[in-house]
């Protein structure tokens, strides 16, 4: 049992390092690297641009999508050399926000299911991210029950024609192309209607609205689509298959084992260290502690239980199914640590501006943003079904609509 | 990077399941937890022949000599099977005990009577409520001999020998303590055997009357010493914890599939389905933490003391979370005498409190944390 890296894993980590330090936008570093919840904002940069200048760099040098083959604009390299970059480049990792879903799910779907044509026309230029992708999958009335939606397309001779609402799209405003799932016979059961395609987002009948969440940011969108034209060879998979396909970009979303995702202990902890309450320091009230221990093993189990995947990926083994429980535990957590914060803070704890008593307002901005942790990417309790039925094997639920078409069940709860 | 265990290590696991499945029966358990024996003595001579009480003592001390990595896994199935021996006082903590401070006379003395299973050992350090600290403890030791009550003493009332933590200064300082070895089969002692949550595990109150004892390790050094013992032995008690947490959730998995409701295996509900993904999440974090204390354990780290109560912590909730809801799991089913949930339900929450409660542990891992961000 150790932390090493084999020899072969040393010698690719020190390329890795080597190149990162000559080619890294340094003058990121920083403002980079305090930005550690929620999206990035820098402020004299638009991180898309900066993204694409770093994306194209690492192009260049062989280091994007470095897990794909090179003829699709990657590198060839191992599960476990992508591991190494992701920890290599570290902080400017984080530029890498808006390829994220083209990389991690439209990439590989389209790998999987599109024409040699497709492959050899789209993924390099999504590698190099000179394209942004954006995956249409999620509906106003079609979230967790995503083979429930509404989006129709009909084939009118050789192509297809659009209409419809996707919500929930990061991106979709500076995206060049979607990944887009629709209904395309509503006469057979749900799972069985669905065809998988991706369009041009510049396409006419494609619009693109900013939707105001919850927390009062704007950082999705809704995509509305009028009679938009796809072409027949912008299909992937067969007709009446897309419930496969797209299980193939789900599964790529909960596979990305290096992603660590925050989960609010190091805040919490520094934040307590230093809050004065009346009878002394934050971390000297046993009840503080009790919280913040439980919190911080949940946090070490996290970030071990990834090096174990990491360490089955190095013996060149598929890793178990333990990561499946990240985003649970992180999500929850976050919204935990963000309410304790504020019980902390007491009166002061409502405001919301940058006063100093709740240290600029990051738990309050937490707290606000938390929600979307829990249901964003599989809710909690879809993530539960997850671990209950494929890592613990008990029964799926009783689907009352499997054998129904899709254009007979209800769809008003009264 | 490789954190996990070698092949050879999952062979011994394998082994050491097949074994306890064969030797440490449901049926064997409940001999000792119906009170009909105070311990599995059959099982304990199996273990020694088997190799495992030695596995981490050195082959120069009658040993197998192989390492503590090889004790974590052995000790994961022990909890697994909930094994009513002496293990974790006689291993974790008096072998380890030796190990760390003995003279060479009582290293052999002692260390190859353990691993052939011909002394159990155990740790007397608590004496009634209260967590390890110490200004808890009193009993006093002048002129090479003892004074005091040690209560609860896990298997106290079977062992041979005890670690004593006395009282050697009159302050609260961690000088003040010393460790002394004693023979508990000598004269001096009287042993009082206590109904405790977990029968398949003796507690004892041990009362020490002007009783010969021989130092072990220096004076004043004792706090430091038995710091170091239960971090060490936070780690191997995890790994029963998780033993036993996995245990836990694959008896309420498996009910969930025979069992039928509403025409239905209880399974198919959600409520039911999540309730055992919540348990799977905490036995996973717990699995995780305690690899980490492996680690830190088998190559003696300057991380250990966080290590060992972050593994602690996780293992004690994940044990506890697990356990408890099993029962949940089962309905009434799970709370007769008959089935087997009480047993897991009894041995996490009696295992919570025998190193230091779960608060304690989380105080000493946000006091190492800090330290460690302040160096």
């Amino acid at each position: 049992m150790n932390f090493d890296d084999t020899p072969q894993e040393a010698a690719f980590r020190e390329t890795a390092r080597q190149w990162i330090a000559a080619n890294a936008p340094k003058e990121l570093e920083e403002e980079l690297s305090k930005s550690s919840l929620g999206r990035i904002r820098l402020a004299k940069h638009d991180m898309v641009e900066v993204g694409k200048a770093w994306q194209k760099k690492k192009a260049e040098g062989g280091w994007a999508c470095l897990h794909w083959p090179k003829e699709y604009g990657g590198r060839g390299a191992t599960p476990i050399e992508r591991v190494i970059w992701q920890q290599e480049e570290g902080v400017y990792g984080k530029l890498t926000q808006p390829f994220q879903i083209g990389e991690g799910m439209c990439g590989p779907t389209v790998m999987a299911w599109g024409s040699e044509d497709a492959k050899r026309r789209y993924l390099p230029k999504l590698a190099s991210g000179e394209e942004i992708w954006c995956q249409l999958f999620s509906e106003p009335s079609a979230g967790s029950d995503v083979a429930g939606l509404r989006t129709r397309a009909e084939k009118k001779g050789d192509v297809w024609v659009v209409n419809g609402q996707k919500i929930w799209t990061s991106g979709a405003h500076y995206s060049d192309y979607g990944l887009l799932i629709a209904r395309t016979d509503p006469n057979v059961p749900k799972h069985k209607g669905l065809t998988m395609f991706f369009l041009d987002m510049k396409s006419p009948g494609v619009e693109v609205r900013p939707i105001r969440q919850a927390n009062g940011m704007q950082e999705f969108n809704e995509v509305y689509f009028t009679d938009v034209v796809i072409s027949d060879s912008q299909r992937l998979g067969a007709v009446g298959e897309g419930w496969s396909v797209s299980l193939t970009t789900l599964m790529n979303e909960r596979m990305s084992i290096g992603a660590r995702l925050a989960t609010g202990v190091p805040e919490m902890f520094e934040f307590c260290s230093n809050l004065m309450l009346e009878d002394g320091l934050a971390i000297d009230d046993p009840a503080v502690r009790s919280k913040l221990a439980s919190w911080a093993v949940k946090s070490s189990g996290l970030k071990y239980t990834s090096y174990r995947a990491i360490s089955a990926l190095s013996k060149g083994e598929r890793p178990g199914p333990e990561n499946s429980i990240g985003k649970l535990v992180s999500g929850m957590m976050l919204q935990d640590i963000a309410t304790y914060a504020m019980d902390l803070q007491g009166a002061a704890g409502v405001l919301t501006g940058s006063d100093e008593e709740t240290v600029h307002g990051q738990f309050q901005q937490m707290l606000l943003s938390s929600p979307s942790m829990r249901i964003a990417g599989g809710t909690d309790e879809i993530l539960r079904n997850i671990i209950a039925e494929r890592v613990l094997g008990l029964p799926g639920d009783i689907r009352v609509d499997k054998d129904v078409p899709y254009n007979k069940i209800p769809t008003k709860g009264r | 990077m490789n954190f996990d265990f070698s092949d050879d290590q999952k062979q011994l696991r394998d082994q050491a399941r097949k074994f306890l499945a064969e030797k440490c029966s449901s049926k064997a358990v409940r001999v000792v937890l119906d009170g009909k024996a105070p311990y599995d003595k059959e099982l304990w001579k199996g273990l020694a022949e088997m190799g495992f009480l030695g596995v981490a003592i050195p082959e120069e001390f009658g040993g197998a000599g192989a390492g503590h990595l090889e004790l974590c896994v052995i000790a994961e199935e022990m909890g697994r099977a909930n094994a009513p021996v002496p293990f974790s006082s006689t291993v974790y903590l008096a072998a380890e005990a030796l190990l760390i401070a003995g003279s060479d006379a009582q290293k052999k003395k002692w260390l190859p009577a353990i691993a052939s299973g011909e002394a159990i050992g155990t740790l007397a350090l608590f004496e009634g409520k209260g967590n390890p600290a110490p200004k808890n403890v009193k009993l006093t030791a002048a002129s090479g001999v003892l004074n005091g009550v040690k209560k609860p003493v896990a298997d106290g009332a079977i062992a041979d020998f005890a670690v004593v933590a006395a009282r050697t200064g009159s302050g609260g300082r961690d000088s003040d303590i010393s460790l002394f070895l004693v023979d508990l089969k000598a004269g001096g002692v009287e042993v009082k055997s206590l109904t405790n949550l977990d029968p398949t595990r003796g507690q004892a109150e041990i009362t020490f009357k002007d009783c010969k004892a021989e130092p072990l390790g220096s004076a004043g050094e004792g706090w430091s010493i038995l710091t170091r013992m239960l971090d060490r032995a936070a780690v191997l008690c995890a790994f029963e914890q998780v033993g036993g947490a996995d245990r836990a959730l694959e008896m309420g998995r498996d009910y969930a599939l025979d069992r039928i409701a509403f025409g239905r295996q209880i399974g198919s509900f959600q409520a039911i389905k999540h309730m055992l993904a919540d348990m799977y999440v905490s036995a996973t974090l717990a699995r995780s933490n305690s690899y980490y204390g492996a680690w830190a354990l088998s190559t003696n780290a300057a991380e250990l003391p966080e290590a060992a109560a972050a593994a602690r912590i996780s293992a004690t909730q994940a044990f506890q979370h697990c356990a408890k809801n099993n029962i949940q799991v089962h309905g009434g089913m799970g709370f007769t005498w008959e089935f087997d949930c009480h047993m897991y339900y009894r041995r996490a929450n009696a295992m919570a409190l025998g190193l230091g409660s779960l608060s304690y542990w989380e105080d000493q891992l946000i006091e190492r944390m800090r330290r460690k961000n302040a160096a």
